[in-house]
């Protein structure tokens, strides 16, 4: 078993419909399991903190990047996908 | 795992304060380069950059989008040119090498032009010397050093003589640039041999076969840390900074094992540096000015200098398994958004960037003064500010560059991360019988410890 790999979706943007079900079915598309989904609108502003199990073996971090990539072109969001290591070093010892 | 509010805060780090890696430089030893056939160890040394470092770039550019932090800079830093040129005539055909090896690999600086001469001058040494202002003339990437005095050797005037003569033969020579060739040859005093910043970067005698290490960035995120205390006590200032400190740090260690791993290169250390570009926010004199100063260079500026620059660096050590470089607060002039309008009020000085020197990392940084400033006068700039090395046992260096056919009040543009600068003024009085007695300066005495 490998060692979990997690990574942290992180979108930002105008609220509208569908921006979870998009993102969570390129999730579903590159085998990344969902653990974790923290989301507000504030002021017709939509944030979201996503963090998802990237270990598998079919899921590649940059094709999954650039999925993501392009569909916050296509939302007109800010949509990106970091490993969770950076988060994890900076805050905690 | 983290809070979703200390994403959200990283994420601005990196969007609002620019916060990066500076670069990832990858040291390589040359001494197995070495032979007396010229064209032989040219060969030898580009052969054995391009393949250590094929994948420099490559690697550097996977781990900034994995990671989403951006690397700014990758380069590589070669064994002191002097060191492995004795058994040839000219050292230019080295200079080219490096620099078309550089360009195969994709880097955007390769430092290691350097000779060190804190005691005495080779004939490799000299060769080397003599021919930077012709290598950096006509080269791209390269970068060169010279170190003229250490704590232990004392000063080498000979070599700070002949230092200001090849500092005005270069600005000559790039003149077309606004000296521009002055902007990539530094003179050090107590040289440090793992520095991953350009332009003074050479990879050791001491160092190994290769080394990774990366130099962290960040006085954005240090300057919007401060925002926060405003009024507050120092204690609290230098606690924000040291706090602020060892997170950017981290970012840098985390990136250096892992460009480690991924090339197969022992990790060497990380600089823990503020230093400066030239982009809004990215000021360390919008740092100094924040805890309270109206202009950076009026009084005040050495003590928040200090305070700066012993915050970062106890903030950081905890952050890095090895720390090294030059690991302090850069104040390089035409690089800092804050230097710059302070230079052009009048309210930043050499003089008083000389005092900031004896509390800070590095020197005289990116300093530009006028075009007939003799080559004496900064012959005895960088005497100056290698005395201030010497005897308080840190690195300095002096970076100046004579801007030809430009006077105070102008100012020169060498463009991207070397910014622009105001000409500078210097002093109208002459050192010339002072820097022509040449000799050197004996090692200072620093205690009578038995």
């Amino acid at each position: 078993m490998n060692e979990m790999k997690k990574a942290v979706v992180t979108v930002l943007g105008i609220d509208r419909k569908g921006i979870i079900a998009h993102v969570s079915n390129i999730l579903l598309h590159h085998d990344a399991n969902i653990l974790d989904i923290n989301q507000t609108v504030v002021s017709e502003y939509f944030n979201m903190v996503l963090i998802a199990d990237i270990s598998s073996d079919a899921c590649s971090f940059s094709a999954l990047s650039d999925a993501l990539t392009k569909l916050g072109q296509e939302l007109g969001l800010q949509i990106r996908v970091q490993r969770s290591e950076i988060f994890e070093a900076m805050y905690r010892v | 795992m983290v809070s979703t509010s200390e994403i959200l805060s990283t994420l601005k780090m990196i969007d609002k304060q620019k916060l990066d890696v500076r670069t990832i430089t990858m040291g390589i030893s040359l001494f197995g380069c070495v032979s007396d056939d010229e064209k032989r160890l040219c060969d030898n040394v580009y052969d054995h950059i391009t393949k250590t470092a094929g994948n420099l770039v490559k690697v550097g550019e996977e781990i900034e989008r994995e990671f989403g932090v951006p690397i700014v800079n990758k380069r590589i830093s070669v064994t002191p040119a002097a060191l492995v040129t004795g058994g040839i005539k000219n050292p230019v055909s080295l200079a080219r090498a490096l620099d078309r090896a550089a360009r195969e690999v994709g880097v955007n600086f390769i430092g290691g032009y350097s000779a060190l001469v804190q005691k005495g001058i080779t004939r490799a040494d000299r060769a080397v010397m003599e021919s930077i202002p012709e290598a950096l003339s006509t080269t791209e990437f390269l970068c060169s050093s010279v170190n003229v005095g250490t704590t232990r050797a004392g000063i080498d005037m000979d070599a700070v003589k002949m230092m200001g003569k090849i500092i005005k033969e270069t600005s000559l020579r790039t003149a077309d640039r606004g000296g521009l060739g002055c902007a990539k040859l530094v003179v050090f005093t107590n040289a440090v041999e793992d520095n991953p910043f350009m332009a003074g970067a050479f990879h050791g005698p001491g160092e190994g076969d290769s080394a990774v290490s990366v130099g962290v960035s960040g006085p954005g995120v240090v300057k919007n840390a401060l925002e926060h205390v405003k009024g507050e006590k120092f204690d609290v200032v230098a606690e924000t900074i040291k706090r602020t400190a060892f997170r950017i740090t981290r970012i840098g260690q985390l990136v250096a094992m892992e460009a480690s791993r991924r090339l197969n290169v022992p990790f060497g250390i990380v600089d823990l540096s503020l230093a400066p570009t030239p982009a809004v926010g990215d000021s360390v004199a919008a740092i100094l000015e924040e805890m309270g100063l109206e202009c950076c260079g009026t009084h005040g500026t050495t003590a928040a200098l200090a305070l700066l620059n012993d915050a970062v660096k106890k903030g950081g050590v905890m952050a890095s398994s090895h720390v090294g470089g030059l690991s302090g607060a850069f104040i390089p002039v035409s690089e800092d958004i804050g230097m710059i309008h302070a230079a052009e009020k009048g309210a930043l000085t050499l003089d008083k960037l000389e005092a900031m020197t004896c509390v800070c990392s590095v020197g005289l940084d990116m300093i530009a003064v006028p075009g007939d400033t003799s080559a004496e006068t900064i012959s005895a700039i960088i005497a100056d500010e290698s005395a201030i090395g010497m005897i308080n046992n840190k690195t300095v260096a002096v970076r100046v560059i004579p801007v030809p056919g430009k006077n105070v009040g102008d100012s020169v543009e060498f463009g991207g991360l070397l910014g622009y600068a105001p000409i500078m003024p210097i002093h109208p009085f002459s050192s010339s019988e002072f820097v022509n007695r040449g000799g050197r300066i004996p090692a200072p005495l620093h205690s009578l410890r038995n």
